[in-house]
């Protein structure tokens, strides 16, 4: 009887670990051809499509293409870095103050504030887009500024999403700051020195959120920058080589690029996962 | 029940009601009751305040006043007076130059500015005679006002949200929601590529564009609307709630007791959120190309003899973009259900077990109410995500395969949001972009309120607290 039971327990985690086994192969397929495509050498083999997975040659000429001055990968990649670091730091800003002053003050017109921007959030963001790009036009924050436009567009509206963070607000208790307040502490003092400290898991999950929005943005910024090349952050300069019929062969010097971009991105998220999880569960639960 | 939400919505409409006659009663007996410098800032702004030593505030709502005419009539009126004709003077060449005309882009937009800005103005001058009468009444009763330096210190105390919000409230109000008012009045012109400011006028057209969306006969887009609109719903319930099982299905066995290397699987799931889609998922799409390395091994392995058309069938294409999904969205989802799975007390398994019940008759009863009922506002989200992912078929398809019996460029696995996209870049319609835009809101705001309501963990929100 006992035995059966082991047995049977045996043969389900076998087949679990079957089950995750292949699951696993599926995951990473497309990344292990990702890195080893990028690899391909340009000059013995074709840099376009192929029916084989791993290169004949392995050569590191893709990546010298990227940083030989043919293109200006090395300044996508700045501007990229450039926008998300400037919107992640703001963003986080903007979002902590709407957040503590939604959850610990209660004023006139809060509970407008939050319905308006709840319906505001249901219009597709693409909508906008013509009307942004015209305003931005007018401050000349387009094309050749395009990057300072991206970064203000990037910030501007992130008041909208306090949601995770609020949420997170909420659950330290108010009777903390009563204490404070009869203390003496103000509003500000509490916000700075008490409830500012004590978030630190959702200020990185803020951060982490808002940086790595601007780094994989396409839409916004293909549209704004729209064929002034020295302004293009990497996804935009980069879809044109698999979109595009004028980039026949770009194919693995496009792995190659992405491979470069996704990796500090992929480190900093496998490093900060922890926080990752618990926000974007915390925002689950609560809505 | 109905009929006390009915009776709470009068309840509230005639308060409201109630509550803008006593703002008017309350402006005319401080205008009555008020002494000469309460009168005087009626029309001077903060006069009151200032002659009353309160600097600060009284410097504040001059200024504003001060703004509000210097925008008008330096900038403003030009727009607004035009704005029922969108413009008139046809750009034109006189010789050689080109005189330009109105232009009906700005025309429209710095309208609606003006117009929000003599909103702003009236509550401004609202609240200028409320303070006032505040001031007063503090006199008569015989209190110190505070000091300006007690003004300035309540920014960062009692009124330390206006402080906060500010920033915020300001920029949202110029990149979302005048943006977006103005996209809603372009709906009602004929703002397109043969309209084009500043050389062509725009005009207002009334209801034409949303007529032309449901029409179903000559050029009218009604035909490819439904079919877009479908596929859009379709779409959104099939990778919400295929991810949601399958993603909790993996997160069970993850979890599942003898299981190791827990983290392992766990990390090498996420690499698909970590890792940026505009990489993943064109390099996907490349996979799954004509010449492709999928159908590139299969013909090599002959099990097939031409390439599989993955996204130049319609029906096919759709398939893939479901299946591709399915690669992104399970680990959000495995994620997500890891956390509460955890919070699911142990010793219910444990008596079920004893029991008698099976693995799968433990998760139809415990596993899976626990699940919905708290990742119900979650799975909402998550459709509504879904009816506007512009990602997921963007990068894959761009909306292709187009066919000739669907109107404006559409194609089979466009989503209402990606057709908008194209309205907007390729065709330069506007027009049709904006009652999109339109239709995209009423059906988020109608599936998201709809539901919301019926949820049962989103009641009470000060409970949490």
């Amino acid at each position: 009887m006992i035995k059966s039971y082991k047995k049977k327990r045996a043969m389900g985690n076998a087949l679990g670990y079957i089950v995750l086994i292949l699951i696993s192969f599926i995951w990473l397929f497309p990344f292990v051809g990702l890195v080893l495509q990028s690899f391909r050498s340009y000059s013995n083999e074709y840099g376009g499509m192929v029916d084989y997975l791993v290169p004949h040659q392995f050569s590191l000429d893709n990546y010298r293409f990227l940083f030989s001055g043919e293109t200006n990968y090395i300044r996508w990649y700045l501007n990229t870095l450039i926008i998300a670091v400037c919107v992640a730091l703001l963003q986080t800003i903007i979002v902590l103050c709407v957040s503590y002053a939604l959850s610990r003050m209660r004023f006139k017109g809060r509970t407008f504030l939050m319905r308006f921007w709840l319906i505001l959030g249901m219009f597709p963001g693409f909508l906008t887009m013509i009307c942004l790009y015209f305003l931005l036009k007018q401050f000349g924050l387009t094309q050749a500024g395009a990057v300072p436009g991206l970064i203000l567009v990037g910030v501007a509206s992130s008041g909208m999403g306090y949601y995770v963070c609020k949420g997170y607000f909420d659950t330290i208790p108010k009777a903390l700051d009563e204490a404070a307040r009869i203390d003496g502490a103000t509003r500000a003092r509490i916000f700075f020195t008490m409830i500012i400290p004590m978030s630190k898991p959702i200020i990185i999950y803020t951060a982490l959120v808002a940086f790595m929005g601007p780094w994989c943005d396409y839409v916004f910024a293909s549209y704004v920058a729209f064929g002034h090349d020295t302004s293009y952050n990497v996804a935009v300069a980069m879809t044109r080589w698999v979109w595009t019929n004028d980039y026949q062969g770009y194919f693995t010097r496009f792995c190659a690029g992405g491979v470069l971009i996704a990796i500090p991105v992929t480190l900093l998220f496998m490093f900060l996962q922890k926080y990752y999880v618990e926000g974007v569960t915390g925002g689950a639960v609560k809505g | 029940m109905a009929g006390g939400a009915n009776k709470r919505k009068k309840d509230a409409a005639s308060l409201s009601f109630k509550a803008i006659g006593n703002g008017f009663k309350e402006i005319g007996v401080t205008f009555v009751e008020g002494d000469i410098k309460t009168k005087l800032s009626y029309l001077i702004f903060g006069l009151g305040p200032i002659l009353r030593g309160q600097f600060l505030i009284g410097a504040a709502l001059l200024l504003c006043e001060v703004l509000f005419f210097w925008f008008m009539f330096g900038f403003g009126w030009q727009y607004l007076s035009k704005i029922t004709t969108l413009g008139t003077v046809e750009t034109h060449k006189v010789k050689r130059k080109t005189v330009y005309g109105d232009n009906s882009f700005l025309i429209l937009l710095f309208g609606i500015l003006c117009i929000f800005a003599i909103i702003a103005f009236i509550t401004i001058w609202y609240i200028n005679v409320k303070v006032n009468r505040n001031e007063e009444l503090a006199l008569k009763q015989g209190k110190k006002l505070p000091s300006n330096k007690d003004a300035f210190r309540s920014l960062f105390d009692k009124n330390f949200d206006k402080t906060l919000l500010a920033l915020p409230v300001t920029g949202v109000f110029v990149f979302t929601v005048l943006p977006i008012v103005f996209m809603i009045l372009v709906a009602f012109t004929n703002y397109d590529k043969n309209h084009q400011a500043p050389t062509n006028l725009f005009t207002w057209v009334g209801l034409e564009n949303f007529k032309n969306l449901v029409s179903f006969s000559g050029t009218g887009l009604g035909p490819t609307f439904i079919k877009v609109l479908l596929w859009t719903l379709i779409w959104a319930f099939l990778a919400t709630f295929i991810d949601y099982f399958l993603g909790l299905a993996v997160a069970i066995l993850i979890n599942k007791k003898g299981i190791k290397f827990k983290r392992l699987w766990r990390t090498i799931l996420v690499l698909t959120i970590a890792v940026p889609q505009f990489v993943s998922l064109l390099y996907v799409m490349k996979m799954f190309a004509n010449d492709g390395i999928i159908n590139g091994y299969l013909i090599k392995w002959g099990i097939i003899d031409n390439y599989i058309p993955f996204w130049s069938d319609p029906m096919l294409a759709r398939i893939t973009i479901i299946v591709v999904n399915i690669w992104i969205g399970i680990p959000y989802m495995m994620l997500i259900a890891t956390g509460l799975l955890m919070n699911i007390p142990e010793d219910l398994y444990e008596s079920a077990k004893i029991d008698g019940a099976n693995g799968w008759q433990m998760f139809r009863s415990i596993t899976l109410p626990y699940m919905l009922f708290v990742t119900g506002p979650f799975l909402l989200t998550q459709y509504t995500g879904n009816l506007n992912n512009f990602n997921v078929i963007y990068l894959l398809t761009q909306g292709r395969p187009q066919s000739m019996n669907m109107a404006e460029r559409a194609g089979a696995s466009d989503l209402l949001v990606t057709w908008l996209y194209k309205m907007t870049v390729t065709d330069t319609n506007y027009k049709m972009a904006a009652v999109l835009g339109i239709v995209v809101f009423i059906v988020t705001a109608f599936i998201s309120l709809g539901v919301y309501n019926m949820l049962p963990s989103v009641r009470d929100e000060e409970g949490f607290q």
